[in-house]
């Protein structure tokens, strides 16, 4: 029981945290929780039939479909969110000036939440179908259910609670600098997607492999928990090579330059505005 | 540096396309949740392909920390990775749906 809450926990904290983020991003947004349950119920289904579909999708590709389906979604993502973040680099003044009247009954703008919410349903999409197989896998190798059950259960669980406490941190930060943090957590969540999308196109030959440029692993595990919550949050890998290094500063740079070019001319805007959309 | 890293990126799609064509092939096979052979010697500072046979029913996902590979390998079939170049030593490597009997290492030499 115990190893398999382990299995999907790492699997769960992936998209748990990538859905905190979005909540956090998402502050004041009208009917934000249908669109990111939507996103959530869209990705499990996906998730399955991905996992029905494993074989067929591993064998495409002269056997490297699994790589290619992953960096594909992963690629997907990191459009999302840079597509998300350059939009609201450009709509900052009216956030900031939309927020002061939170509570006030108004709902805030037209934030396109389909982007956003499309992150969210291929992150699950993503780790959905592992934990699928996994389950599938032991639930055919005969083990009791109560024990898979119970294991996924707490699995499930300790990803959402880890979540959860992200998700109240982020809360107390003063209204005024949330969205340049989730706009900063946003930034790195890509570039760290981006950079995972290299480590498949490496493993099946697209890309060409290196040996790696550092070996931190005896100093942050990626594998620990709190290597996989650096490697979710910011990108973090103990053993990247210069293509993934790469793919890192490129998509950093390049998203930060989009939200650059986004934002509206300085004489149109406040001091506020500025500081928000520096995210 | 970040140069650097553009201009022998691109040095390396270049030669990785020219060497892709002689890639040595290793085989490996899963059985009853273990690795045939559980030890397994490729050559140092080489870029290889690992074909990875799983003959269970259920999926298993190939992975090794030590040299950063993951693929889900559904049953009854196979797959491809491809591993290295690596230094000189031993690189392990396990099932994640199984890490209690599928252990193996990758003796580079």
């Amino acid at each position: 029981m115990f190893s398999s809450a382990i299995i999907v926990f790492r699997e769960v904290l992936e998209a748990a945290l990538v859905i905190t983020i979005v909540m956090a991003a998402t502050q004041g947004v009208a009917r934000r929780m249908y669109w990111i349950f939507g996103g959530v119920v869209a990705g499990i289904m996906g998730a399955s039939i991905v996992a029905a579909l494993a074989e067929q999708i591993s064998m495409a590709f002269e056997g490297a479909g699994q790589e290619l389906f992953n960096a594909l979604v992963l690629m997907s993502a990191v459009i999302m969110l840079a597509w998300h973040n350059i939009w609201m680099s450009h709509h900052a003044k009216e956030l900031v000036g939309h927020l002061k009247s939170l509570g006030s009954g108004v709902s805030r703008g037209e934030l396109p939440m389909y982007f956003l919410c499309t992150a969210v349903g291929l992150a699950v999409l993503r780790e959905g179908s592992e934990v699928v197989l996994f389950i599938y896998g032991i639930v055919a190798s005969g083990a009791g259910l109560v024990s898979i059950i119970s294991g996924s259960a707490l699995g499930l669980a300790a990803g959402s609670l880890v979540g959860l406490l992200l998700y109240k941190g982020l809360l107390k930060i003063n209204p005024k600098q949330l969205f340049t943090v989730t706009g900063w957590l946003i930034l790195l969540l890509a570039s760290g997607m981006a950079a995972s999308c290299a480590g498949y196109l490496i493993q099946a030959g697209y890309l060409p492999s290196q040996q790696p440029l550092w070996d931190s692993s005896n100093i942050i595990s990626q594998h620990s928990i709190f290597g996989q919550l650096l490697h979710v949050l910011i990108g973090y890998q103990d053993r990247p090579t210069a293509v993934q290094l790469l793919f890192y500063v490129g998509t950093f740079g390049a998203i930060a330059i989009g939200m650059r070019l986004a934002r509206p001319s300085p004489n149109k805007t406040n001091r506020q505005a500025n500081t928000l959309s520096q995210a | 540096m970040f140069r650097s890293i553009v201009v022998s990126g691109l040095a390396c799609i270049v030669l990785s396309n020219v060497a892709q064509a002689q890639t040595q092939v290793f085989e490996l096979s899963i059985q009853d949740h273990t690795f045939e052979p559980a030890e397994l010697t490729i050559p140092a500072d080489t870029k290889v392909k690992l074909k990875v046979m799983n003959q269970d029913k259920t999926a298993e996902e190939f992975e090794s920390y030590d040299f950063n590979r993951e693929k889900i390998i559904p049953g009854n079939s196979e797959a491809m990775i491809f591993v290295g170049p690596l230094k000189a030593g031993e690189y392990k490597f396990f099932g994640e749906f199984n890490p209690k009997t599928a252990q193996g290492v990758l003796k580079v030499e």
